[in-house]
């Protein structure tokens, strides 16, 4: 690993302050993705500055929902009574990802800021837009099984790999962020964005920003389901994810929340398929058309094609195990 | 099982072995530049970190690029953690921070500051085995015991956090932790054996 100047830090102001002065410099939290991309090569950050001394940690619930600090661990946000209760959806989500161990390292940031996965990224021989922009996108004609088939550009079919921020965009959550300018809030699902020209950025995160936090609204959701399927059982990236948060009354949907992982350089939320579900009965029938429209629009690569069809299933998979869920 | 001497014989030769090979290879030029990289190294700024490792205190001074598990096998000799991918995909780093198993590869040392840490030589209480070191082998619990240690520690807190309910939620939870010589059955039969013997771990 090349080597790199280290600063703590114990306020947000002052790590905003810190990483304004240095053009490289990156905040680190549990660093799981950042240690092991810096090992790779694949980043060279001339200074880290280490987060974890600002008091960003807390859980808090109250009626209009709940704050969940960048700083909590993936693991504690997972085991956390309240969420467990009142937002089951993140929980399922949070441990169908990763390992035990690095659920203890990885923050609820550092989740939202995590790299792609792609193999042409992480591999520094390769071509890439995303790691070198202008350079090329090895993934378009190679190995592309695990790629996208929503919302692509010429320059990048990479996905995010995250299985919590699928949850968190299907919850309708807001990313709270600080900067030199104060405090300020984006929609979740704005915070993520498509590659088009200038794949190298991953969100809509302006340089000198930091998230402080990521609320969840209150809900009236009954019926939850995060379905995950992947090349083993446990501890792999997802092909396809599907989140599912439904109310129910009586066999009627009354609201419906859907969002997809591993099929997009983004959480792809399914909002055509939410405002087809909304007032529907909770019948095969539904739900089979619902998981048309949720595959509508995309396209594969070669590799991937089996993706579509698996999303497909997947949303319509989805749906069955949220209603069947007690 | 080889006693210390051999076992500190063998990692001799095989030093000593490497350092030949090397010398047989590489050019007085790169000797030289090889040199040259060891007194630029020297010249990073080398951080303090006190941290607290199987209950002895340590003062310390680390680069910031040195991993919590390059420091426990490098600077503190501690060498049951075990390298394994060194990408925090297989788990034989595993050790204990503050109570919590965590990749000890993909934990930059220095981040480690004032925190209590235990490896697998912190596991026994002297002479006596901890449950868990135990059961794994009674039910011989590996093979080659590469990703033992790892495994071990992992399994001690799969077992605390109460994600030992059931084989399949040991299965879960112990993910994180590989065995490429297909130990699993066994690794489970060991942690279930010491979640029903209900002792505290």
């Amino acid at each position: 690993m090349i080597n790199f100047d280290y600063q703590r830090i114990a306020t947000a102001k002052a790590a905003v302050d810190a990483k304004a002065k240095s053009a490289s410099a990156q905040f680190i939290a549990g660093g799981t993705n950042l240690v092991d991309l810096m090992k790779r090569g694949v980043t060279a950050p001339e200074k880290l500055i280490d987060i974890n001394g600002l008091p960003l940690k807390q859980i808090t619930a109250d009626a209009k929902g709940v704050m969940i600090g960048a700083l909590a661990l993936n693991s504690e946000v997972a085991e956390n009574v309240v969420i467990k209760a009142k937002y089951p959806l993140l929980s399922l989500a949070l441990n169908a990802g990763a390992s035990a161990q690095l659920r203890n390292m990885a923050t609820v940031g550092g989740n939202m800021m995590q790299r792609t996965r792609c193999s042409y990224f992480y591999d520094t021989t390769m071509p890439c837009n995303k790691r070198e922009p202008h350079t090329g996108c090895a993934a378009r004609q190679g190995q592309n099984r695990m790629h996208a088939v929503f919302g692509t550009s010429t320059e990048c079919i990479a996905v995010h790999p995250s299985d919590m921020c699928v949850a968190l965009a299907a919850l309708d959550a807001t990313v709270h962020l600080i900067s030199a300018k104060g405090n300020w809030q984006m929609l979740f699902t704005d915070f993520h964005r498509l590659p088009g020209e200038t794949p190298q950025f991953d969100t809509n995160l302006q340089k000198g920003e930091l998230i402080t936090g990521v609320h969840i609204p209150a809900n009236t959701f009954n019926k939850f389901h995060y379905l995950k399927i992947r090349d083993r059982s446990s501890y792999a990236f997802a092909l396809v994810s599907v989140a599912v948060a439904l109310e129910l009354s009586g066999n009627t949907i009354q609201k419906a929340r859907l969002a997809m992982g591993g099929v997009a350089h983004k959480p792809w939320r399914l909002t055509a398929v939410e405002k087809f579900l909304a007032g529907k009965p909770a019948t095969p029938e539904t739900f089979t058309a619902a998981a048309s429209m949720a595959m509508e629009g995309a396209a594969g690569f070669g590799h991937n094609n089996f993706k579509i069809k698996m999303g497909k299933a997947a949303v319509n998979e989805a749906l069955q195990q949220a209603v069947q869920k007690i | 099982m080889p006693n210390q001497d051999q076992y500190n014989s063998r990692r001799d030769f095989l030093k000593k072995s490497t350092a030949l090979a090397a010398l047989t290879v590489v050019s007085p030029v790169l000797a030289k530049a090889a040199e040259h990289d060891e007194e630029i190294a020297s010249m990073f700024e080398q951080f303090p970190l006190k941290l607290e490792v199987n209950g002895t205190a340590h003062s310390l001074s680390v680069e910031p690029r040195v991993t919590l598990l390059d420091l426990l096998r490098e600077q503190l000799h501690l060498m049951g953690t075990k390298k394994g991918c060194d990408h925090g995909q297989c788990g034989a780093c595993t050790v204990h921070v503050n109570g919590k198993r965590i990749n000890s590869c993909l934990s930059l040392a220095v981040m480690n500051e004032g925190k209590k840490i235990t490896t697998i030589e912190g596991l026994a209480n002297g002479d006596k085995l901890h449950p868990m070191q135990e059961a794994f082998i009674k039910h011989d619990g590996f093979q080659c015991g590469y990703c033992t240690p790892g495994q071990i520690m992992s399994a001690v807190c799969c077992v605390k956090e109460g994600h030992a309910n059931s084989a399949d939620e040991v299965r879960e939870y112990m993910s994180g932790n590989i065995c490429r010589c297909g130990a699993y059955p066994n690794i489970i039969d060991a942690i279930m054996e010491v979640k029903k013997g209900g002792q505290s771990l």
